[in-house]
């Protein structure tokens, strides 16, 4: 039962990561459009643009 | 005189030399568009960001400072296929957005704890019945508290303020007993594990609050959807005035940006966006949109006109008052505030079914822990008990019963062509029994249209079309848009007051005043048939003939009017107009209701009689004189084409010639209604279920997790069913 003491830490921090991450996601705007998102995944040539201002 | 457009009110800086503004789009429906919207404008030199929002119907754009005009974007826009406005967020949709963003973040951090907890959970679980010993499960109860603890301290905010708000005021609301339900669920749960007990209830409470969650998610995106709607309405509507800058000098400005005390010119053709007196000019006006009235009203020196008159002949220049010296504009306000207090008073269904809901619930986890303890139970084991029967009870399902059927529905609604203003207007809408039509502009087209056009040769419409282009006068507008004339003719001169005239092969042409083109007879003969049109005349040398405009019934309106008898529901028809015209529109689809030259005043006092002798009345009008009895019915709904003050005052809006959404809505707010209703007795059902078992005392965690997802699905897939109605009868 010694592995608990690796294997529970990595369980919380990978949980801890993925709260992160969607926090993140949350953050930056990928939740503001979720119709167009649904598009732009099977567009087939984007139009090459700058990276979007902070 | 061409004006310049001044969009400067809408551009915001950025900082770092950019400029960045929102535009409304309209006809962005697929990602077709969008890649096209999004190649176009990016082939722009110095622009660093366009992008499309689909799902707002809204393009972000952003380019060097200085660069670039804004009105290049909307030209560009043109070019495309797509009608464009500058856009600023309304105050009110903004903080619907900020909600609607911390309510997502409450539900991530809700569903990631409680994904966790499970993971802790169900070892014990199984633990519990194999070999897991005491002090494992302490531990794992104690790292379910260091998850479960903060989560839910945050992610219950939404829930633990508005419980707090609705008992500040002494009232009872949902969230009341949810709060209270999550509170102790925790606090025994400490207990017990400082105990070694064998249960706690830490992944309850947080399962609870994420389900309750993803129902609050949905109800507020939903409000969120149909204001950013609202907001691109207003600002397709593109609400501009010509303000006189200098001597001579104008420029086309945003209302918004409009001070009291500026000088606007309203030319022929245009709609007036503010309120004002006239200081300099002579015109006819038509205020249909306010009064009701069809007949022009004359505008000269010193006459107060109000936002939504249409300019019909000559050019006005107007001094800018406040919005509320207007006394026909204060005086539907007042109206309009006195009938929005009424409105409030209307409990919704899951506010009612909460006041039912949560004494029940206590008063039995109360009697539980009684009754436990005059058997002899221990006080320790009685009040575990009763917590237990709070937690199983917790209105998890009943939370989202409402909420998703209402984000169903008003999907559905939407792809039939009609939005939603307010989340609890399909319950109303669902208890209608009585609808009451304004005339013009709802049950009628809001343009006018060319009647006799079979009576006219073809090559004479064309003509006659190309040659009313050149004029901004209503009637020339409709004569122009029947005969689908695209081409203007060159050296047409417009003499105000009475027509357009101009020269083709040689040969003067006329089109106007039927005295302008010496047709008198022949209109006279037009106008002893049918009184309510407007004659035009067209002159082609010695050629005359004579066309009948006036305002057209929607499309479908007979239809829809006898649809809605079928199911049982009363129509009649309230319009400010003349009594003729109403008349006629009345036997034309057979509505035996109707008054004529009705007052904003008396139209209210028409639907209160009505709810006085017990109708749910649905009010649908559009102008601004419709404002206040829409306000004062159960529910109302305009359509697109209505006044701003209106279109904001109903809460539906329906899109589109047809009136058929209305019919839609109708059946698509009954069948949500029951599905509503349904899934609370599902939710209750689940509870007489449950309750036995939490009294008895031998509820685990398992089962609470158990019982409340079960019941949560059963209620989602059941609002699943909204989508459809049966097709029958319409």
């Amino acid at each position: 039962m010694e592995v608990l003491v690796i294997l529970v830490p990595l369980a919380l921090g990978l949980g801890l990561v993925g709260l992160l991450g969607f926090l993140w996601s949350l953050k930056s705007g990928q939740y503001d459009d979720l119709e167009g998102a649904a598009w732009r995944a099977i567009a087939d040539d984007e139009p090459a643009r700058e990276k979007p201002a902070p | 005189m061409q004006a310049a457009r001044d969009f400067s009110h809408y551009v915001r800086d950025l900082g770092s030399g950019l400029s960045h503004i929102d535009l409304a789009v309209e006809g962005v429906s697929c990602a077709g568009c969008m890649s096209k919207i999004e190649r176009g404008l990016s082939a722009i030199p110095d622009v660093t960001l366009a992008r499309v929002n689909l799902t707002d119907r809204r393009v972000a754009l952003e380019w060097k400072q200085g660069a670039l005009d804004p009105a290049g974007f909307i030209d560009r826009l043109a070019e495309l296929g797509y009608k464009a406005y500058p856009f600023e967020t309304a105050h009110a949709e903004a903080v619907e957005a900020d909600n609607s963003r911390f309510l997502l973040r409450c539900l991530g951090v809700a569903a990631f704890a409680s994904m966790n907890v499970m993971m802790l959970s169900i070892p014990v679980w199984f633990g519990n019945a194999g070999d897991m010993i005491p002090e494992q499960r302490d531990f794992f109860h104690w790292l379910s508290a260091l998850i479960a603890l903060p989560a839910a301290a945050y992610a219950g905010q939404p829930f633990f303020r508005s419980a707090f708000r609705a008992l500040r005021t002494r009232n009872v609301n949902m969230d009341v007993p949810i709060s209270i339900g999550v509170t102790l669920a925790l606090a025994m749960s400490v207990v017990e594990t400082l105990r070694h007990a064998e249960h706690a209830y830490f992944d309850a409470a947080i399962m609870l609050l994420t389900f309750l969650l993803v129902g609050r998610y949905l109800d507020q995106s939903m409000r969120l959807k149909t204001r950013a709607f609202a907001g691109n309405l207003a600002a397709l509507k593109a609400e501009t005035a010509t303000r006189l800058v200098g001597a001579g000098e104008i420029s086309e400005v945003p209302v918004a940006a409009i001070r009291p005390g500026d000088i606007v010119l309203l030319r022929p053709g245009e709609r007036c966006a503010v309120d004002g007196t006239v200081i300099e000019g002579r015109s006819e006006i038509d205020q249909s949109l306010i009064t009701g009235e069809t007949l022009y009203a004359t505008a000269e020196h010193g006459t107060a006109v109000y936002a939504g008159s249409l300019n019909i002949s000559g050019s006005l220049r107007i001094r800018v008052s406040a919005a509320s010296e207007g006394t026909l504009l204060a005086e539907i306000t007042r109206l309009l505030d006195n009938a929005l207090q009424a409105r409030s008073r209307y409990v919704r269904l899951a506010d009612r079914a909460s006041k039912l809901y949560a004494p029940v619930v206590h008063a039995t986890a109360l009697l539980t822990i009684f009754g436990w303890a005059l058997m002899g139970a221990s006080w320790h084991d009685a009040i575990v008990t009763g917590i237990a029967v709070l937690i199983i009870t917790c209105p998890c399902a009943l939370g989202l019963a409402i909420p998703t059927v209402q984000t169903v529905a008003s999907g559905a609604m939407f792809r039939a062509g009609v939005l939603l203003n307010s989340g609890d207007s399909i319950e109303r809408l669902a208890e209608v029994d009585h609808i009451v039509f304004d005339k013009t502009g709802t049950l009628t087209l809001p343009e006018l249209d060319v009647v006799n056009s079979a009576s006219v040769p073809k090559e004479v419409f064309d003509l006659a079309g190309r040659l009313a282009l050149a004029s901004h006068h209503p009637v020339a507008a409709a004569v122009a848009r029947a005969s689908n004339a695209k081409s203007p003719l060159a050296g047409i001169v417009e003499q105000p007051g009475q027509g357009v005239r101009g020269f083709v092969d040689g040969e003067e042409v006329r089109l106007g005043r039927p005295s302008f083109c010496e047709a008198d007879e022949l209109a006279d003969e037009i106008l002893s048939l049918d009184p309510e049109v407007t004659a035009v005349a067209f002159r082609r040398g010695d050629a005359c003939y004579v066309f009948a405009v006036r305002q057209r019934v929607r499309p479908d309106a007979l239809a829809v009017v006898s649809a809605l008898q079928a199911r049982s529901i009363a129509v009649e028809i309230l319009s400010g107009d003349r009594e003729p015209a109403v008349r006629a529109a009345a036997q034309t689809l057979g509505i035996k209701e109707w008054r004529a030259g009705v007052t904003p005043a008396d139209k209210i006092a028409r639907i209160e009689d009505l709810k006085r002798q017990g109708f749910k009345v649905m009010m649908i009008g559009d102008g601004l004189n419709d404002a206040p009895s829409l306000a004062a019915a159960h529910v109302s709904m305009s359509p697109i084409s209505a006044a701003h003050l209106s279109q904001a005052t109903a809460d539906l809006v329906f899109l589109g010639k047809p009136l058929a959404p209305v019919v839609a809505a109708l059946d698509f707010s009954r069948k949500a209604l029951h599905l509503m209703r349904q899934n609370l007795w599902l939710a209750v059902g689940y509870n007489l279920l449950a309750v036995p078992i939490a009294i008895s005392g031998v509820v685990t965690p398992l089962i609470a997790a158990a019982a409340m997802s079960g019941s949560s699905l059963l209620v989602m897939l059941n609002a699943l069913r909204a989508r459809r109605v049966a097709h029958g009868r319409s």
